[in-house]
């Protein structure tokens, strides 16, 4: 079981608090009439599935109920960094030297 | 191939089992094969087989990381069935029921196939309700499955608690009598030694490190730790690591990868005889002829390539196994593991032509890939050979995500799949 950290609540908690809500930064097309079928796929259902560090959406479901996102090395589970929805996606590259990998 | 046979088992005797011989040769690498098949799993090499046997495309390579079968082939609960919701998810995994019938047979390889019946359960109004519907698009469908009261369900699986105070009693069962168990590795090794007899070079320990395309964008072959290997047509049968592999080649599917667990008990004496599934509580038990329990646990909510799972995804399994299953309370489990899965958004497969010409993708089996082992790599071969899909696995194309007509599974076989 993971431990997260809420950026919100600012306390550390279980997993079995928290719903992961997938791939984070996917931004919903700004017009939706004018947006072809090969953008709502990408928009809709591709995703990176990253093996290796990426940046993720929780949800604190049991606690603050608040959506923020978090960055993860899905091979290790470790987690990187945890930071509040609306703020810039990191730089994974940098994130992933910082931490050794 | 030397055939397995009583007078064959009987010579042997002799030489005290000593000289059975290799049953699939270790080859190096050829520099071109007519078809490359990435990964050595179930699937992958069930797709290898039937190119060789009914396609007679016998120059062909299955190229695997790690050993063959060792992937989630050997990690999965080993059950067999076919009660899909719709038709399309019908056809196909009743097309690898018929296959599984015979296998054993058709590869002179005891695969186990056991059908013990498949029992799910329901314990909701809303369970009765869609199990019925289940059962009614079912035998619409031409796929076996019954409607059983709680006492038939108790009649057919003695151990199981029907009574009334438990936090969820059982409201009734679905079986499919056809449905139940095989051996996971035996049918990986089944197919392995076909498809070697046949002809095809099976490269252990030879990861993929890339996808080669040439000036018009078509497949040339793929990077290996141990070189270049020329084909003109690649086929991937990577499961969790799929999308991995095709970011090689520049194409983007709709794949998660989520660990998903399995533990086994101690073994006992044959206690218990059928599969029982209870996707509402999220119970998955069946008894391996080994004697172990064989129990399925859920999948993490988080991307994950670890090969390893929650503790408290598998707690949650065993607590709806002890109140089903009262007198496996003492039971002590042995081992638990991890494999890695890749589920669609429609928790549908994908068995596919790719944008990528001469490249296709076997793919998005999610929790519930290894019953479907035969048929996949069959309609998957047929893909592959003539370049087009089989009409059973037409539906279930990449192209479906922009066309909207997903199978929709994920509702209509909730969680264990």
């Amino acid at each position: 079981m993971l431990l997260i950290y809420c950026p919100y609540c600012q306390v550390e908690r279980a997993e079995t608090e928290f719903a992961c809500r997938g791939e984070a930064h996917i931004a919903r097309p700004a017009d939706p009439s004018q947006t072809t079928d090969e953008e709502w796929v990408e928009f809709l259902y591709m995703r990176d599935n990253t093996k290796g560090i990426a940046a993720e959406r929780w949800r604190h479901i049991h606690g603050c109920g608040r959506f923020f996102n978090a960055v993860r090395d899905t091979v290790s589970d470790n987690f990187l960094k945890f930071y509040k929805a609306g703020e810039p996606k990191p730089d994974l590259e940098a994130l992933a030297k910082e931490a050794g990998k | 191939m030397k055939r397995y046979s009583f007078l064959e088992l009987a010579k042997n005797a002799f030489s005290a089992h000593q000289n059975w011989g290799r049953q699939w040769r270790a080859p190096e690498p050829k520099a071109e094969y007519d078809v490359v098949i990435v990964g050595a799993g179930g699937h992958g090499l069930a797709t290898a087989y039937y190119l060789a046997k009914e396609h007679g495309i016998r120059n062909v390579a299955v190229i695997e990381k790690g050993w063959l079968g060792g992937g989630n082939t050997g990690r999965n609960t080993t059950i067999v069935r076919s009660n899909y919701l719709w038709e399309e998810s019908a056809a196909l995994y009743n097309h690898a029921i018929g296959l599984w019938q015979n296998l054993s047979q058709e590869l002179n390889y005891n695969v186990m196939y056991s059908a013990r019946g498949v029992l799910m359960l329901a314990h909701t109004v809303h369970d009765v309700q869609s199990a019925q519907r289940h059962i009614h698009a079912n035998r619409l469908a031409g796929v076996q499955n019954e409607w059983l009261s709680p006492e038939e369900a108790k009649e057919y699986c003695p151990p199981l608690n029907i009574s009334k105070n438990i936090r969820y009693p059982v409201m009734g069962a679905a079986l499919q009598r056809v449905g139940g168990t095989a051996r996971h590795d035996a049918v990986a090794w089944g197919y392995a030694r076909g498809a070697d007899s046949l002809g095809v070079d099976i490269i252990q320990n030879c990861a993929v490190t890339g996808i080669r395309r040439g000036q018009n964008g078509a497949v040339e072959g793929v990077e290996t730790v141990k070189g270049f290997i020329k084909a003109k047509k690649v086929g991937v049968v990577a499961a969790g690591h799929t999308s991995v592999v095709m970011d090689m080649a520049g194409v983007r599917l709709p794949l998660e990868s989520f660990p998903l667990q399995a533990l086994v008990s101690e073994p006992v004496k044959p206690a218990f005889p059928c599969v029982v599934m209870s996707n509402t509580i999220h119970a998955y038990i069946s008894q391996s002829d080994k004697g172990e329990l064989v129990i399925g646990a859920g999948t993490d909510q988080f991307v994950s390539y670890s090969q390893a799972g929650g503790i408290h995804i598998t707690n949650h399994t065993i607590d709806a196994i002890c109140e089903l299953f009262p007198h496996f309370r003492r039971m002590r489990m042995l081992r638990n593991w991890g494999g890695i899965v890749d589920t669609t958004p429609d928790r549908s497969p994908i068995l596919s032509k790719t944008p990528v010409q001469g490249l296709y993708v076997n793919c998005g089996w999610g929790t519930g890939g290894f019953k479907a082992t035969p048929g996949s790599g069959n309609v998957f071969a047929h893909t592959i050979a003539k370049d087009e899909p089989h009409p059973i696995n037409a539906p279930f194309s990449i192209d479906r995500f922009r066309t909207g007509r997903l199978i929709d599974e994920a509702a209509a076989a909730a969680v264990a799949h």
